[in-house]
């Protein structure tokens, strides 16, 4: 009698078939399709009353720039945000994923979220999925226990750090901050340090670019300072596009010929229908 | 059982393969080099990395060529020293001249990037990315030549880790007539970055001027580099007493 295994229950875990699928179709020679990347500089650090999140906005689509101004700081819970880099959409889908995990916990626990159990959520979902989940993410923000920074990684390690950087223009940014941070800044000086850190992203890797986002996390208050600078602004002469005043080209000589001199009207019937 | 005969492999093959460059092997990390108001400043560690371990700790990556120049290397070290031999000869043989006139930095850069594009042509590249920097007749020079042939001028260079860790710095805080002390600032700020983030990179700097045709400088050493424990990694902080 042949084994019916269709009422055994799915497996838990991620199936790898599709994947060894994919292998062979490259093997072939069929190019896969390209996906947008954040190319990205993200930053957080601890200052003394909580945590400073900072990423630039250009998305981009291999070497085209796809989105000029995408927000890269997702909200989590009202007092912990996470900015992402690496494939957009895995980034967004993961955030969101444990965002709305951490709402339902909420109303389980009755208490206000802690930074840990965003932690603990994004990377064991990103280790089972062992790294084909391409989200770098750095998390940060204040809970009973205090002020808390993170990095995830896409394999699913963390780090708890006083000041991070992600994404292609990490380096740049972490030039800035190994050579400029300290402990204990206050709010304005640790809004400039991460202004700072970004706009050294923007203007010194080719992966990001336009404005510089900015989230300040404290005990009680969250302030989502979206495009705190727009250091690259679009600059139009006037608003209504290219004005020729007079003057602008040389007059060498000017001859006017009136288009219709006489213009008869010729009586006639008027015209059939 | 008599073994079947396997005829002999082709040797010209093998041949050819032998006296290739296909990888480094003892090398150096990055060299960082600006013009300031006096002449140029190069600077690198003394690490020989061989491999991931830290084989030589007083490899002096930067010397100094003819009267009026300074050459930086990361990258092979051992082609780095060929390619002083070659410098060696050119400069000797401009000297035998007895003309008055000396080889200068712009000069030995035109050299060194025929040098290593025509070697690259040949599949056989000098593993090298080399800093030229140089002060003739009062001009300041400096200019960089990398492994494939690719060459160029700016106020401010890096090879290696240096681009991605010190450019932005000199970037951001080098400008025109920069003094002594404000470069040699400069300079330290971009290797301690290095130093926390270079995983080649050792404690030990060597740091060399040009001015005027006079080339002078030193190595450095720096004991314990004093970083705060931050509060942050002791859990459970203590924030909110």
């Amino acid at each position: 009698m042949a084994r019916v295994d269709t009422d055994l229950p799915p497996k838990g875990g991620f199936s790898f078939d599709l994947c060894r699928r994919n292998e062979m179709l490259v093997k072939k020679g069929v190019t896969l399709p390209g996906f947008k990347k954040t190319g990205t500089t993200i930053v957080g650090l601890v200052f003394q009353d909580g945590v400073v999140l900072g990423a630039d906005t250009r998305a981009t689509e291999g070497p085209i720039v796809a989105d000029k101004n995408c927000e890269k700081i997702h909200y989590m819970a009202p007092n912990i945000y996470c900015c992402g880099a690496g494939t957009a959409a895995d980034t967004e889908a993961v955030t969101d994923m444990v965002s709305s995990q951490l709402q339902l916990h909420r109303y389980a626990t009755g208490r206000e979220s802690r930074v840990v159990t965003a932690l603990t959520l994004l990377k064991s979902h990103l280790f089972s999925y062992q790294g084909h989940v391409s989200a770098a993410l750095v998390l940060g923000g204040v809970d009973v226990t205090g002020p808390h920074l993170h990095t995830v990684y896409p394999h699913g390690s963390t780090d708890t750090l006083p000041f991070a950087t992600m994404g292609s223009g990490s380096l740049a940014a972490m030039s800035v901050f190994e050579s400029k941070f300290k402990e204990g800044l206050t709010r304005d000086e640790g809004i400039s340090l991460v202004a700072e850190a970004i706009c050294s992203g923007i203007f010194n890797d080719l992966g990001s670019g336009s404005n510089v986002d900015v989230c300040v996390i404290t005990k009680g208050k969250t302030e989502y300072l979206r495009n705190h600078l727009l250091p690259n602004p679009r600059t139009y002469v006037s608003s209504r596009g290219y004005s020729f005043v007079n003057g602008h080209t040389e007059v060498l000589s000017t001859k006017i010929i009136p288009l219709m001199e006489n213009v008869e009207i010729a009586e006639g019937d008027v015209m059939e229908e | 059982m008599a073994e079947t005969l396997v005829p002999p492999k082709s040797h010209a093959i093998d041949e050819l393969a032998s006296e290739r460059t296909l990888y480094p092997y003892v090398t150096g990390t990055s060299v960082i080099g600006l013009k300031y108001k006096d002449g140029v400043i190069l600077a690198a560690d003394l690490g020989g990395s061989y491999g991931s371990t830290l084989r030589y700790k007083s490899v002096e990556r930067i010397k100094p060529i003819g009267k009026h120049s300074l050459l930086g290397t990361s990258g092979e070290i051992s082609d780095f020293q060929e390619i002083l031999k070659y410098l060696d000869e050119l400069i000797l043989y401009d000297n035998m001249w007895e003309d008055g006139n000396s080889l200068g930095p712009k000069e030995v850069h035109n050299y060194l990037n025929r040098m290593m594009y025509n070697r690259r042509n040949k599949f056989n590249p000098l593993w090298n990315s080399l800093v030229l920097g140089g002060v003739k007749n009062g001009q300041k020079y400096l200019g960089v030549v990398n492994m494939i042939g690719t060459h160029f001028e700016d106020n401010h260079v890096a090879t290696g880790f240096g681009n991605h860790l010190a450019r932005p710095i000199l970037r951001a805080e080098w400008h025109e007539n920069l003094s002594f002390e404000e470069a040699v600032k400069l300079v330290e700020k971009c290797l301690l970055v290095l130093l926390y983030r270079d995983r080649s990179a050792i404690n030990k700097f060597q740091i060399q001027l040009m001015v005027k045709g006079v080339t002078c400088g030193g190595n450095i050493t720096v004991h314990l580099v004093k970083r705060p424990i931050f509060c942050i990694y002791f859990q459970p902080y203590i924030y909110f007493t």
